[in-house]
């Protein structure tokens, strides 16, 4: 074990168990770990199961953290210190352009909601201090030796990972988002057991792999986005066969997640229906998004003469809600996903599934291949993210009503211009 | 003024009612339909004893209408043939399982779904489209619409082959849709009881690697040494779970009772399904992480439709799978029912009703 810095917050030891995914240890105010997270902290030693992982030390300098064995890159990025999730400007580095990475200036930044379940350590995961942001979209301005994809000047984006082992089962079938070993764009360790921090900055390095391509036509900052909520949509309609065009997906949730999923289902050819607990949507959805039709999930009478519609669900709530209603909206053979993130688990009545041959599936994401897919079917369909844009300094209002659900459908930081200003 | 069950159609019947929830079966005369030109008339050879059949008896899903003669693994010879009929003649080996009928015309049955269709008529305890009670198998003679009869061939022998109609069904049916029969996957079967043994016996048949998981230690040997399953997992015993993480491309769950599924989900590997085949009463605790983290699926299945269960039969005939059975005389059955629930048989009691259901006068 290397030295450790008394005062640091970022000092951890972790032992864990690879597959139940508990994992202990205190770092400032990270509870005990679930689950979901676990994959972030994988050892390069488990021939037990049973890893360690051991962490480079970092030294504090002034206000300025520079990570032994690295070069600092200075830059700006806002970070939240503790779970109030309030964001502030803390200066950082950033390693050195590696052979194979994408040094980006950040342009914009788009702010999902799981930046704010992370700020506020809402999953019971979250490292202090955390920078967010996964919905990254910028310009090349470095690359590495042997990058290939990408030349300066490049129009590119970085979304959830910005790591994975490359040689697992799911790495080579272009799974990324499911290898074990993922390492996520921000709160998670990159195999060096540095911390990753996210796009609430001005620039960051990332693995070719990792970086995707900007299709010309895509705007950057209304397609930053994508690189979440697109993908979190699309990957599961290409996986669950849900793209027949004539067949008829229900939307659960009107959100950032639920409004692309409408855009790309429609371009898919498919009928859909949002379904909504706020009837203040309606006209949005239809005369706006483009949905066919629009059901309040809190009207019984609605829901009834809904019941054995449709093929396919993509649910995007994350709030605890019940299932029953919406897998009695499925046909028989019928496919729910859910792709939201709900912090306790649902009650799952078994009859629907049985009577019906109905499944529940999730999604996470989707690979890198799929994600450069995905964003070339958004740019040739003219699809894009319905944003708001802010400026830096207006991000703890924006979470704020991120929190309410008051936003069409997502905000985006509009980086570059607020750090010019 | 409703008339009696021996009265309502033209042909004696004889069979065994329960009259009431106690689900204590007893002698029942009735009476079946004369055969129309599209149905198919046999003489009952061999009637399986579903879990189902008890849960129906006892009332446990509050649907049940008495009297109830149960009984929907049902084999034996053909006596009558409707002059429409085309695929059976006096003398067949047949079967009749979980279904008597269905609308023919939605989207379902014309995809050879007819279990899904909304109109499904089960073998018993349903009104037919006569608005007459269906009267299941443990009598001595079925008759049906030739769409419902299934051949069972001459290298399949009657009694083991009876199983077949309802739990083989329920299993193979499942292990196809979800694509979990490819040679070289491996499977879990969580339960070893009339669904899960019979599980085994299909996935081992397609090539597929199969673990046992069950609460039942004393199972091990039987699954392992009797059934070809490949390993064993005690369910309770949190090393041998964990030591199996990851391990499975899919999961049969023929458990009925309220069980965790968390555990389950953890023994897949990323793209593993999980399929509900036991039908718990109550909703069970679904971790939604797990679901996410390996774009894992939670799907159910229930019987399949008669082609399908057609193919299952002669997959079964030419495969040689036979589920495990015991015989037992008719007058047993009460009995054959109280050890069903204590689970105390390998692993599906069979009725010799041909030779043992003797009408009473």
């Amino acid at each position: 074990m290397r030295n450790l810095v008394q005062q640091s917050p970022m000092v951890l030891v972790l032992a864990f168990k690879r597959r139940l995914g508990m994992m202990f240890g205190t770092v400032g105010n990270c509870d005990v770990w679930n689950c979901w997270m676990r994959a972030c902290y994988i050892s390069r030693h488990s021939p037990s199961g049973f890893c360690t992982l051991e962490i480079t030390a970092k030294v504090k300098e002034g206000n300025v953290e520079i990570s032994r064995g690295r070069e600092a890159t200075k830059g700006f990025w806002l970070a939240a210190t503790d779970k109030s999730g309030t964001l502030t400007p803390f200066n950082f580095s950033r390693r050195e352009t590696g052979d194979e990475d994408v040094t980006l200036k950040i342009l914009y930044c788009g702010v999902c909601h799981s930046d704010l379940h992370v700020l506020k350590n809402e999953l019971g995961v979250t490292s202090y201090p955390v920078v967010p942001g996964h919905e990254i979209a910028g310009v090349a301005t470095k690359v590495g030796k042997n990058v290939t994809k990408f030349k300066v000047g490049d129009r590119v984006g970085v979304g959830v990972l910005v790591g994975s082992c490359k040689t697992c089962e799911c790495c080579q079938q272009d799974l990324e988002n499911y290898c074990p070993q993922i390492t996520f764009t921000y709160n998670s360790l990159n195999p060096d057991g540095t911390k990753t921090y996210g796009g609430y900055s001005d620039m960051i390095v990332v693995d070719q792999r990792y970086v995707l391509q900007f299709p010309h036509n895509l705007p950057l900052d209304a397609g930053a986005p994508l690189l979440c909520a697109g993908i979190t949509v699309y990957s599961p309609m290409k996986y669950y066969g849900m793209t027949k065009a004539g067949k008829h997906l229900g939307v659960a949730g009107l959100g950032g997640l639920g409004h692309v999923a409408v855009k790309i289902a429609k371009a898919f050819g498919l009928k859909v229906t949002v379904i909504s607990s706020s009837p203040q949507k309606e006209s949005e959805a239809i005369n706006r998004l483009g949905a066919d039709s629009f059901l309040v999930s809190s009207d019984p009478a609605k829901m009834k003469s809904a019941i054995g519609s449709m093929d396919y669900i993509i649910d995007t709530v994350s709030a605890a809600h019940p299932l029953l209603p919406l897998l009695s909206l499925l046909k028989v053979n019928g496919k729910l996903v859910t792709v939201g993130l709900p912090n306790k688990p649902l009650e799952l009545p078994v009859f629907p599934l049985v009577f019906g041959r109905k499944l529940v599936g999730g999604s996470d994401v989707g690979g890198m291949k799929e994600t450069q897919e995905m964003l070339d079917f958004c740019a040739k369909h003219d699809i894009a993210a319905d944003i708001e844009l802010i400026r830096i300094d207006e991000i703890n209002t924006a979470m704020e009503r991120l929190a309410k659900s008051d936003v069409r459908y997502r905000f985006v930081i509009d980086v570059a211009n607020s750090l010019s200003q | 003024m409703p008339r009696l069950p021996e009265e309502e159609h033209p042909n004696k019947a004889f069979g065994w009612a329960a009259r009431d929830s106690s689900g204590v079966l007893s002698p029942f005369k009735f009476s079946r339909r004369a055969t129309g030109e599209k149905d198919v008339a046999f003489k009952v050879l061999y009637c399986g004893i579903c879990h189902s059949d008890l849960h129906m008896v006892k009332n446990e899903w509050g649907t049940s209408l008495y009297p109830l003669v149960p009984g929907h693994e049902i084999v034996g010879e053909v006596t009558e043939v409707g002059n429409k009929v085309q695929n059976f003649k006096v003398g067949d080996r047949v079967g009749v399982g979980c279904m008597v009928g269905s609308c023919r015309s939605c989207d379902n049955c014309k995809d050879n779904l007819e279990n899904y269709c909304p109109k499904m008529i089960l073998t018993y305890g349903a009104k037919y489209y006569d608005g007459t009670l269906t009267y299941g198998g443990y009598s001595d003679t079925m008759v049906a619409d030739e769409h419902f009869i299934v051949r069972i061939l001459d290298n399949l022998p009657l009694d083991s082959a009876a199983p077949l109609l309802c739990a083989g069904i329920t299993v193979y049916s499942p292990l196809r849709y979800y694509g979990l029969d490819k040679p070289g996957l491996h499977i879990g079967v969580v339960g070893l009881g009339g669904l899960g043994h019979v599980a085994v016996k299909f996935a081992k048949a397609m090539g597929v690697k199969v673990t046992v998981i069950s609460t039942s230690p004393n199972k091990k040997k039987e699954a392992l040494e009797n059934l070809g399953a490949d390993s064993f997992l005690i369910s309770r015993d949190q090393d041998q779970l964990q030591g199996a993480t990851g391990t499975l491309d899919g999961i049969i769950d023929t458990v009925s009772a309220q069980h965790p599924v968390l555990p389950l989900l953890g023994l897949l590997k990323s793209h593993g399904k999980l399929v509900l085949v036991g039908a718990p009463e109550k909703p069970l605790e679904l971790p939604v992480f797990p679901l996410l983290q390996g774009r894992k699926v939670v799907g159910g299945n229930m019987i399949g439709g008669m082609k399908e269960t057609q193919e299952m039969i002669d997959f079964a005939a030419k495969h040689n799978v036979k589920p495990d059975i015991e015989v037992i005389d008719m007058e047993y059955v009460n009995t054959a029912m109280e050890r069903l629930a204590k689970a105390d048989v390998k692993y599906r009691f069979v009725i010799d009703v041909g030779k043992t259901l003797k009408a009473t006068s």
